[in-house]
């Protein structure tokens, strides 16, 4: 790390605004939690976890403004979700396998459809950028990826557009160590993508990515500056993903149990727990109550899963188009009378 | 779609690049929700000055030049369209696209279904297409079904100036992505225009046209090849031979109903493209045809096409293009054809 990039740490949130982060991290850990066993019980097809990184997601997330800027995710970003009030069982209908992107509306939650393309969104949130600065509007497009998508070259394209138009945008870079089985070290040359901010002319911070404060504040700093009209920033959250790349991974293939174990004393809820005792900001109470709140929150989501309705089959082909062709209607004509006329099962 | 041209006076003749040039023109004064931008479309109008003088009138916030990256030209038209304006992106050549697929598939073909209609993607993208000009290479592909495979796109390519105004007017007031092929081979040709009218007269998304009527062949073609299947066609006459030149306009959807109701008369079919032959659009005409006419025909549809070959250098594109010959040889072949 060089001196241009040092660790940001934070320091000077309320308490009131410290314990509301507090909590949104502990129900992101319960809900990641829960959705692990959910995909074990079968319930869900599949999920990417993100137990590690909730002070990232959830820090960055609480600064975005849902009455005028817009979000970009992926598809690891339940804290964001968690952040902004976003319908957490719409999100999870992706991972239930009833609508890839997610059931609920991105454009009422400022919160784009779950991208499954790796680095796939970042350069809509230059493009709805751009929009903001053609409309005079004073809304900022915040862009999740990851260390991974760092090396794909949408990423340069995003950033370059970016620098060259001025445009408010976040770069926010969850660097957690590990792109699947790739470590950071074999993934970012140069070893620092905030440093790559340089070359194309604007600010780069690096943050511990696992102080929730450290985050807050230097993407509200990013924020200002996008509104101010003074350009893009990229934050890169330094951070771990404790858990695998997906309930079908297995990173005992790649990586070692004392690496992981190295990050359980960084976890970022017990660090911002810490702090919020030592500065007498909780007492017992409030943690007890906390917990209790989170698993009420979780239990609810997790039911409101398992009671999703499957969307009809029409929707395959109501959903392609806003002006539907009638090519279209005839294929679903032939889909539905196929349907009805099924007699034997397939192998 | 009711505004009177303001630059064209009605019974005049004018060129594809002029008409393309009006068409965006219009659709820029009557909704300022539209943009278009890509490289070098602003000061320099295009390199083949297709967006001339557009940023003149309607300023650089309208009309703007990107940089160099086509996969950003389409991903930020995506992120306007989810910002609720009509982009109107540019790519400069056909071949330029690839590096932008991964874009066009991914999110801009998806994003309406992706999001459950919540994001709607009026995107046209304007793609100077096919060959014929002796270019560099990726200059000249022809890359309509690669395009027409992705679902969520529709693909249109116009063959006069009339049509491109027409179809570059319809794509963009279409809620939905179009891939708008322009055969940069046809950019100069002139023909009568007339805008209001044109616009009058638009058939519906998905109708082909038959541009000359006949009753033993139906050449089915697109973008520049239908001139060339209309020359075919005159030399044919000479011969006593009447061949229906169908011009798809619409290469998705496909107009299945007007391929069955043309070949319906004439039993026979050639279809005409410059793209490879194997996979590419003229195996899906076959099959509509076919599936629609299995009755009716006299022969199996004949395909004359570019072969399996990167496009070749200009030296050799004829040797590669389809020529009349080729095509009045598939002409007999179809109708000398005896069954057994």
């Amino acid at each position: 790390m060089t001196a241009t990039e040092s660790l940001r740490t934070g320091a000077g949130l309320d308490g009131e605004l410290l314990r509301d982060l507090y909590q949104r991290m502990l129900l992101t850990r319960q809900l990641d939690l829960e959705f692990v066993t959910m995909q074990r019980q079968g319930v869900l097809l599949g999920y990417a976890p993100l137990r590690g990184q909730e002070a990232a997601q959830v820090g960055s997330g609480a600064v975005v403004d849902r009455a005028r800027d817009f979000v970009f995710p992926t598809y690891r970003e339940v804290g964001v979700a968690v952040a902004m009030d976003v319908d957490v069982v719409g999100y999870m209908a992706t991972h239930l396998g009833v609508w890839n992107g997610g059931a609920y509306d991105p454009i009422a939650s400022r919160f784009g459809a779950v991208n499954a393309v790796v680095a796939g969104s970042v350069l809509h949130a230059v493009g709805w950028a751009k929009g903001e600065k053609l409309t005079g509007s004073d809304g900022v497009a915040l862009a999740y990826f990851g260390d991974g998508a760092s090396s794909q070259g949408d990423v340069h394209e995003a950033m370059n557009f970016a620098g060259v138009d001025r445009l408010p945008v976040v770069f926010f870079c969850q660097n957690n160590g590990w792109a699947i089985s790739v470590p950071t070290a074999r993934q970012v040359a140069g070893g620092s993508v905030s440093a790559r901010a340089a070359g194309y002319g604007f600010p780069g911070v690096r943050v511990d990515g696992n102080d929730v404060e450290a985050v807050y504040l230097a993407t509200q700093e990013a924020f200002a500056r996008a509104r101010a009209g003074e350009g893009p920033t990229v934050i890169e959250a330094m951070t771990y993903r404790s858990g695998p790349h997906s309930t079908s991974d297995d990173p005992g293939r790649y990586r070692e149990l004392v690496e992981e174990n190295s990050w359980i004393e960084r976890d970022p809820i017990t660090r911002l727990a810490l702090r919020l005792r030592e500065e007498h900001a909780a007492d017992e109470a409030y943690f007890e109550g906390a917990l209790a709140e989170a698993r009420a929150a979780t239990e609810s989501i997790r039911t409101g899963i398992t009671e999703t309705v499957g969307r009809p089959a029409e929707e395959m082909f109501d959903l392609v188009f806003a002006n539907r062709p009638t090519t279209l209607d005839q294929q679903r004509d032939l889909w539905r009378a196929a349907a009805e006329g099924e007699e034997r099962g397939d192998d | 779609m009711t505004d009177a041209p303001t630059t064209a006076a009605p019974s005049t003749t004018l060129s594809m690049q002029a008409a393309i040039n009006l068409a965006l023109e219009h659709a820029l004064a009557q909704d300022d929700r539209t943009l278009v931008f890509g490289e070098d479309v602003g000061k320099l109008g295009g390199v083949f000055r297709v967006t001339d003088g557009l940023q003149e009138r309607f300023g650089a916030d309208r009309v703007f030049d990107t940089p160099l990256a086509e996969s950003a030209i389409m991903g930020m038209a995506v992120g306007l369209a989810l910002h609720g304006f009509r982009p109107i992106p540019e790519i400069q050549f056909d071949g330029f696209s690839y590096p932008a697929m991964n874009q066009i598939i991914t999110q801009l073909a998806r994003m309406h279904y992706r999001t459950r209609g919540a994001a709607p993607m009026p995107v046209t993208l304007r793609l100077p297409s096919f060959g014929g000009i002796r270019s560099p290479e990726m200059h000249s592909e022809s890359l309509e079904a690669i395009f027409a495979h992705v679902p969520g796109l529709k693909v249109a390519s116009p063959s006069t100036p009339t049509d491109a105004y027409q179809l570059l007017r319809q794509s963009i007031a279409d809620p939905d992505p179009v891939i708008f092929m322009e055969p940069k081979a046809r950019y100069w040709n002139k023909a009568p225009f007339d805008a209001a009218m044109a616009l009058a007269d638009t058939p519906p998304i998905g109708s082909s046209r038959v541009v000359r009527p006949g009753k033993h062949v139906t050449l089915v073609a697109w973008g520049a090849m239908v001139s060339r299947c209309i020359r075919a066609a005159e030399f044919a006459a000479e011969d006593g031979v009447e061949l229906e030149v169908l011009d798809l306009r619409w290469l998705k959807p496909i107009d299945a109903a007007g391929l069955a109701a043309s070949v319906g008369r004439t039993r026979r079919a050639v279809v005409v493209h410059e793209a490879p032959l194997t996979a590419g659009l003229g195996a899906e005409v076959g099959t509509l045809i076919t599936e629609q006419c299995f009755g009716t025909l006299r022969a199996p549809v004949q395909r004359v096409t570019g072969y399996d070959v990167p496009y070749p250098p200009g030296d050799l594109e004829d040797h590669y293009l389809p020529s009349t010959d080729r095509i009045l040889s598939a002409v007999q072949r179809v109708l000398e054809y005896r069954r057994g």
